[in-house]
């Protein structure tokens, strides 16, 4: 037994919160507030799609919680008919953390973007991801800060002429799935905030996993990054360049699986399928943390290739779960008497 | 007066000592330290202590920088502070001397470690002579005693290696004092049997040390005078010896049971306050959770995010802490949850002294953040006051739904004192209540998460769980009752006004005047940490004949509702600190009293002496 095997029990992600049998709707997941992104935005769809996915779960609602920070992405929780917090500039995982914590009835989502996550927040999410707190965080990636009118953000390309640099942003970008899988993370998935089904299900995926799951959705900002994954979008341009994942299957895709992806040296690389045998073809393993990472770098920033779906789903434990078993295990182990902790060893005592 | 006792060493009766051990980092200080103030309080006589560390973890040995030293005031009578001076100075080494010789008063007792007087040693802290050797301690009354060769000598049947020996020279040190002040001994033996339980072979070593050091002084000539002090006529009831940091500690996990929340602290490591992180994670048997985040603005986020779900969540941190911190304070006093934060405030700014104390937070606590965003503020006054702080500002967090900055400081913080342990009975009830109804006033049936309590102000706390609550919350401006985001001009100042009633609707007592004749014409204001000094001044000033009030403020923000009637009274006030000026700002901003500020930022504690002369001259400066 090592240090960290606490021998918990196996968990789904969603042990622990209480769940109804009364039917939901994805109505009754939106709230009275009215939905303020721009026209054409991508959050739109997110929403949808979460309120949509939402009732399938069967959670009470009361007992499901949104956390954002700031941008426009983060604008969610007022939208969503559960508890929310919307928080400040990168610290929502943070503060997500400790409602874990403190929490284990709550299914905990947070709700962050580009900047948001990767740039004033990289601190936080890295070490929330190191950790596994049991959290789902679907982070927005539309390559541009929106909230703030057009600045370029820790994942938009080299060169990118924005406001703030109109000869050019200087900056390299991060790959989030990359930098995910680096810190440590037993759960990255990506979809594609058009399609539906892909994102619900690696949202599905997200939700019965007992960790950290990190889901990176490509979201489209029409006013300041418009077509950012436009060629993504397209048919015939979408089928030679996503390649989705399902456990367990042979990684091949286009419009009628003509494209594999096969090893090359320390990564992959995507091969006609008629030119490799099909032994070479590599078959997805989530719990594989090679196999995710070299899928993350076949994903590149001009989208030639994007992966999506799960990228990595590994069993460990979890902060959460860890941090309640040793108040659970010092509580077994000593009574909690206030008075003789407030006397300790020494005492003495003065007689009138 | 004086006795003979049968060695024909004169035994002298004394109302208080204090006793300063010093020496290098590696050689036992602390532990030393300790083990007398345990013997002085089972003993039963009042103390304080005073510890100073060197600012690096592993100075190199024998060096000024690696003087680390712990003062220890004894006495009779109730005493308020370490004191200012000590009329015992033990010195282990040549650096310990040099860094501490100078506090020491003339005729002031030299107990010095003859051993490590070499010429090296006394070269590397620029010493040209051997001060043992020249006219240079003329002034003072020495006792030359080779403590390690002493002590290896007494060690030579346990076999120990030479090194090994060497290292217990603190314990007889120990016993030496210990003989020279009539001290039981029975407790450090049994501690150092239980220190050292399985090691016995280095607890009896250590034994046998402390018993040489008290042999030495009962059989050589060289000590013609041993002193009493008389154990304290303190208030009746069980005591122990507590530290302000564990002080604090106790306070939080009593507010966790008295509360009945589970009590999360999200921290991270900063000097001086890695104690309390250190002292709560022993303590998760009382529903207590530690975590140890990644940054200061992960600590305090995770502690919010606790509270909000409904547990007392708490972050501890010194001032280069709160700087990162406040974003997240002030999203605490936007949705108006509940939080305890504590700054264990060290010399600044920027990085400044870490081991060193300062009061300069004040103003940060009070007014650091963006926006009009005001939050209580208290301040315990001495090591173990900070348990009673600590249950008053959760009770101020839970009741008005708050952030609270709960200031102590590095002197505090390490220094301990002699505690009357409460009965848990009689500790404050500080159960709440979440909201478990929907509440909006236009029969809507919604829930309304703004609506505040028409007595507190507060808000409901409706946390997570709650069918029928859904509610969101967040940093943006609230329309008032309903809570949701709101833009509009007339609510928004209409809002800040409301959060700050809030805060100065704070119910906290009013300050209690110590005057004892009742005809004092100048009034001394301070607040935290300098009680003791100032109190302590102010004693030796009515000494003299003259008068002086003093006023110590627990409550910063808002101050007490008698403060400026109190104030109004005296013809002077003034107002000592460790910073420069910043309560005086305060009171003069808010009561337009021609407050004298009196400033000391040099990293110390202030001495009563120093005080005392200032109060006189105050007094004495009045107009007949
Ligand atoms: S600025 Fe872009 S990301 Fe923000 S709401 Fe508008 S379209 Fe959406």
């Amino acid at each position: 037994m090592t240090a960290i095997d606490l021998g918990l029990p196996e968990l789904g992600g969603l042990a622990g919160v209480p769940t109804t049998d009364d039917p939901q709707k994805a109505k009754d997941y939106k709230s009275d507030q009215e939905v303020r992104w721009c026209p054409g935005c991508g959050d739109y769809v997110v929403l949808n799609a979460v309120q949509s996915f939402l009732p399938s779960l069967g959670l009470k609602r009361e007992n499901i919680v949104f956390v954002s920070g700031i941008g426009c992405s983060s604008r969610f929780p007022y939208y969503m008919n559960t508890y929310g917090m919307h928080s400040i500039h990168g610290r929502a995982p943070a503060i997500a953390t400790g409602l874990a914590v403190a929490r284990p009835d709550l299914s905990v989502w947070v709700v962050t973007g580009d900047g948001d996550a990767l740039s004033i927040g990289g601190n936080h999410l890295i070490h929330t991801l190191r950790r596994n707190v049991n959290l789902k965080i679907l982070l927005f990636n539309n390559r541009i800060y929106g909230l703030t009118k057009g600045q370029y953000s820790p994942t938009s390309e080299a060169g990118k002429v924005t406001k703030s640099t109109p000869a050019g942003s200087l900056d390299h970008p991060f790959n989030p799935v990359s930098l995910a899988l680096g810190a440590e993370a037993s759960f990255v998935g990506r979809a594609i905030d058009s399609d539906r089904k892909g994102l619900t299900d690696v949202l599905r995926q997200a939700a019965e996993h007992r960790g950290s799951a990190l889901v990176e959705i490509y979201q489209n900002c029409p006013i300041f990054n418009d077509g950012a994954f436009d060629v993504l979008k397209e048919a015939d341009e979408a089928e030679k360049r996503i390649i989705p994942l399902v456990d367990g299957k042979p990684i091949t895709f286009g419009a009628s699986g003509e494209f594999a992806v096969v090893r090359e040296g320390f990564g992959l690389r995507v091969a006609p399928t008629s030119e490799v045998s099909a032994s070479d073809v590599v078959v997805h393993d989530a719990s594989d943390e090679h196999l995710a990472f070299a899928l993350s770098r076949l994903s590149t920033q001009d989208l030639s290739h994007t992966v999506t779906g799960v990228f990595r789903k590994a069993s460990r434990p979890t902060y959460d779960d860890s941090a309640r078993a040793q108040v659970e295990e010092a509580k077994a182990a000593k009574q909690a008497d206030l008075a003789s902790l407030l006397h300790g060893r020494d005492t003495w005592t003065v007689v009138g | 007066m004086s006795t003979d006792v049968g060695s024909g060493t004169e035994v002298r009766k004394l109302d208080r000592v204090v006793i300063r051990f010093a020496g290098d980092s590696g050689d036992g200080m602390q532990l030393t330290g300790d083990r007398f103030t345990s013997e002085a309080a089972a003993f039963g006589n009042d103390l304080a202590t005073q510890p100073n560390f060197p600012a690096e973890i592993r100075a190199p040995q024998g060096t000024l920088p690696g003087v680390s030293s712990f003062q220890l005031h004894f006495a009779d009578y109730d005493i308020l502070t370490p004191g200012d001076r000590p009329d015992v100075l033990v010195a282990m080494n040549p650096a310990a001397l040099k860094a501490n010789i100078g506090d020491l008063p003339q005729g002031g007792i030299l107990i010095v470690n003859t051993d490590e007087f070499s010429k090296r040693n006394l070269t590397k802290v620029g010493y040209a002579g051997n001060p043992l050797e020249d006219d240079s301690l003329a002034a003072f009354q020495v006792h030359r005693v080779a403590m390690a060769t002493l002590t290896i000598g007494a060690l030579e049947a346990t076999g120990l290696g030479k090194k090994d020996a060497e290292r217990a020279k603190n314990m007889f040190a120990l016993g030496l004092l210990s003989w020279m002040y009539h001290r039981p001994v029975e407790g450090t033996e049994r501690f150092l049997r239980e220190k050292f339980a399985r090691k016995p072979e280095i607890a009896e070593a250590n034994v046998l040390a402390f018993r040489a050091g008290w042999n030495y002084g009962e059989t050589t000539e060289s000590f013609a005078v041993t002193y009493e002090v008389a154990p304290a006529k303190l208030a009746v009831g069980t005591y122990r010896q507590i530290t302000g940091n564990t002080a604090l500690a106790y306070g939080i996990v009593a507010a966790g049971q008295r509360s009945g929340l589970p009590v999360v602290l999200g921290t991270y490591p900063i000097t001086p306050a890695s104690d309390v992180l250190h002292e709560l994670s022993k303590h998760k048997n009382f529903d207590v959770t530690t975590l140890q985040a990644e940054d200061e603005i992960a600590g305090i986020g995770a502690a919010l995010g606790a509270s909000y779900g409904g547990a007392l969540g708490v972050t501890s941190t010194s001032g280069p802490g709160v700087a990162l911190k406040s974003e997240t304070i002030g999203l605490a006093v936007m949705t108006e949850l509940p939080l305890v934060v504590i700054d264990v405030q060290r010399g600044g700014p920027s990085t400044g002294l870490p081991t060193k104390t300062e009061q300069a937070d004040l103003l940060q606590a009070m007014f650091g953040r963006n926006g009009e965003s005001p939050v209580p503020i208290v301040a315990p006054q001495s090591p173990s006051d900070c348990f009673a702080a600590a249950l008053d500002a959760v009770r101020i967090a839970l009741t008005y739904r708050t952030p609270v900055l709960l200031l102590s400081d590095g002197a505090i913080a390490n220094g301990s004192e002699p505690w009357l342990i409460p009965d848990v009975e009689d500790l404050p009830d500080l159960s709440v209540t979440f909201a478990t109804e929907p509440n909006a006033t236009d029969g809507s049936g919604e829930f309304w998460p703004y609506l505040r309590d028409q007595e507190t102000l507060a808000r409901p706390w409706a946390v997570p769980g709650t069918p029928g609550l859904q509610h969101r919350i967040g940093g943006l401006e609230k329309a008032e009752d309903t809570g949701n985001i709101s833009y509009d001009p007339v609510n928004h100042d209409r809002m800040v006004r409301l959060r700050q009633a809030k805060v100065e609707g704070v119910e906290v007592p009013d300050v209690e005047v110590d005057d004892p004749s009742g005809r004092a014409r100048v009034l001394v204001v301070g607040w935290g940490s300098s009680y003791g000094p100032i109190g302590a001044a102010a004693r030796r000033v009515r000494k003299d004949g003259l008068q002086v009030a003093h006023v110590h403020l627990r409550h910063l923000n808002p101050f007490p509702r008698n403060l400026g009637d109190v104030l109004s009274r005296y013809e002077r006030v003034i107002v000592p600190e460790m910073n420069l000026g910043q309560l005086a700002l305060l009171l003069r901003a808010r009561y337009l009293v021609d407050a004298i500020s009196h400033t000391k930022v040099q990293g110390l504690p202030f001495k009563a002496e120093e005080l005392q002369n200032v109060l006189t001259d105050v007094v004495k400066g009045l107009p007949a």
